[in-house]
């Protein structure tokens, strides 16, 4: 198991919390700097999840929700999570969800006129496996109209939701598809600068793609890396 | 990271309004999996005091965040972390780690537990007990770390090394859960403005 202390955050790669283009995040961002101190064992120790928790179809969003399949362009996401090290971080908990094919999603407050497809329930989830990598079988999601400004569309999008080895790595973050022409006009992909944003378009990978069956693209996750320490000195205060 | 065999950290995004979905799917009514994860950070038979925490979580505008969700990391009675903790194992009847959706119509939400011991610091001095928050919602564009500490733990408040390092020490309270009952505290979180909680960057 892993331990010792996190790389602090590089808080000017992640989006600012205020971002008017985005405009829920105005009433939503503390306006107070954050206090920022070394990590301690409450964000180095984290939940551990094992593969034994899953179902054989959790990560088959076509299949796993009646069995009858999902309407849409079938795709493979796939990838692998390293941390800031370049190691690979197995027993990672990847859960993921998304709208369908025609962008609208399974959720109570979602009132989009496109239509629910009875055989997609828009989750998915997996663990690592001992060399980082991770595979979803979905559909891919449409694009879909929100109030922010007048014409404002997000993107095809998949939500992703990433545990580490320690709490202090958790991370929600969203996967875009290389080539829509929406990423550059999304409010809230342009929260981040354009080099961060293009960390989270994944690139279209025909070596994975099931011929007659299914495209493939590819998504890596970097999670935060802990200090190398050989020589423990913590002399100065945390 | 600056350096070339370093990576940089996958940059956050917001959640947005339909995070239940993928991590509360149970609570929509969409059966994927057996049952949510997380729906309790114990079991039967964990030792220590049974505590609960409920609060709201409110913007700049006074509005109470209704689509707002919470994850919990404690560690047992004793202080030990559950999970990857170098000193050895926890109660195994403590997971430590619980998501807490807020109620659809009222935004408030609920963690029921047991008070967690003290954990030491890197330099060996205990900090007071406390509950690790990680908060995502819709605005939020990178999920916000904060931590409910105990207004009746004044003695290990005091000593708490991480509570020492807030400047501004009457924001020290926007941390310290309220005793409104035996048992039961009141964590109310802020996120803008007058009163706004202490979030952490750690
Ligand atoms: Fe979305």
């Amino acid at each position: 198991m892993d331990s010792g202390p996190f790389y602090p955050r590089d808080r000017g790669w992640h989006p600012p919390a205020y971002t008017p283009g985005y405009k829920t995040s105005m009433t939503r961002a503390p306006s107070r700097p954050l206090v920022a101190l070394g990590s301690t064992l409450s964000e180095e120790t984290g939940p551990v999840f094992g593969r034994d928790m899953l179902g054989p179809r959790d990560n088959d969003l076509v299949l796993n929700f009646t069995g009858e399949p999902a309407l849409g362009e079938r795709i493979i996401v796939h990838g692998r999570v390293l941390d800031e090290n370049a190691r690979a971080v197995p027993g990672v908990l990847i859960e993921i969800w998304q709208a369908n094919a025609g962008g609208r999603y399974r959720h109570r407050n979602d009132g989009y006129l496109a239509p629910l497809d009875p055989n997609f329930g828009g989750c998915g989830r997996t663990v690592t496996g001992a060399d980082g990598t991770y595979e979803f079988r979905t559909i891919r999601p449409g694009a879909y109209p929100w109030p922010n400004g007048v014409n404002d569309w997000r993107p095809m999008h998949i939500h992703f939701s990433v545990f580490g080895s320690g709490f202090g790595q958790r991370l929600i973050t969203q996967m875009y598809f290389e080539g829509d022409p929406l990423i550059a006009r999304c409010p809230i992909a342009n929260t981040l600068a354009p080099e961060a944003r293009e960390a989270l378009v994944a690139p279209l990978d025909m070596h994975r793609a099931i011929p007659m069956d299914a495209l493939a693209w590819r998504f890596d996750i970097v999670l935060r890396g802990r200090r190398q320490t050989f020589f423990e000195n913590r002399a100065e205060g945390l | 990271m600056s350096g070339r065999d370093y990576l940089r950290e996958t940059p956050s995004q917001t959640a947005g309004p339909y995070v239940h979905i993928g991590l509360t799917p149970n609570l929509l009514g969409t059966r994927v999996y057996p049952g949510d994860l997380g729906t309790s950070p114990i079991r039967e038979g964990a030792r220590g005091e049974r505590i609960t925490i409920t609060g709201t979580v409110r913007d700049g505008a006074g509005m109470v965040l209704r689509d707002v969700l919470l994850e919990s990391w404690q560690a047992d009675a004793d202080g030990i972390y559950p999970g990857g903790d170098p000193r050895g194992p926890a109660d195994p009847n403590v997971t430590g780690w619980a998501r807490i959706a807020a109620d659809f119509e009222t935004g408030e939400w609920r963690l029921e537990t047991i008070k967690p011991g003290r954990a030491p610091c890197p330099d060996g001095r205990p900090m007071a007990p406390h509950v690790a928050l990680w908060i995502v919602a819709r605005g939020i564009n990178t999920g916000l770390q904060t931590r409910v500490y105990f207004e009746d733990e004044s003695e290990a408040n005091a000593a708490c090394p991480v509570l020492a390092r807030i400047e501004h020490k009457e924001r020290v309270q926007t941390l310290l859960a309220r005793r409104v009952g035996a048992g039961d505290y009141r964590f109310d979180i802020v996120l803008q403005g007058a009163g706004e909680t202490v979030f952490f960057d750690l």
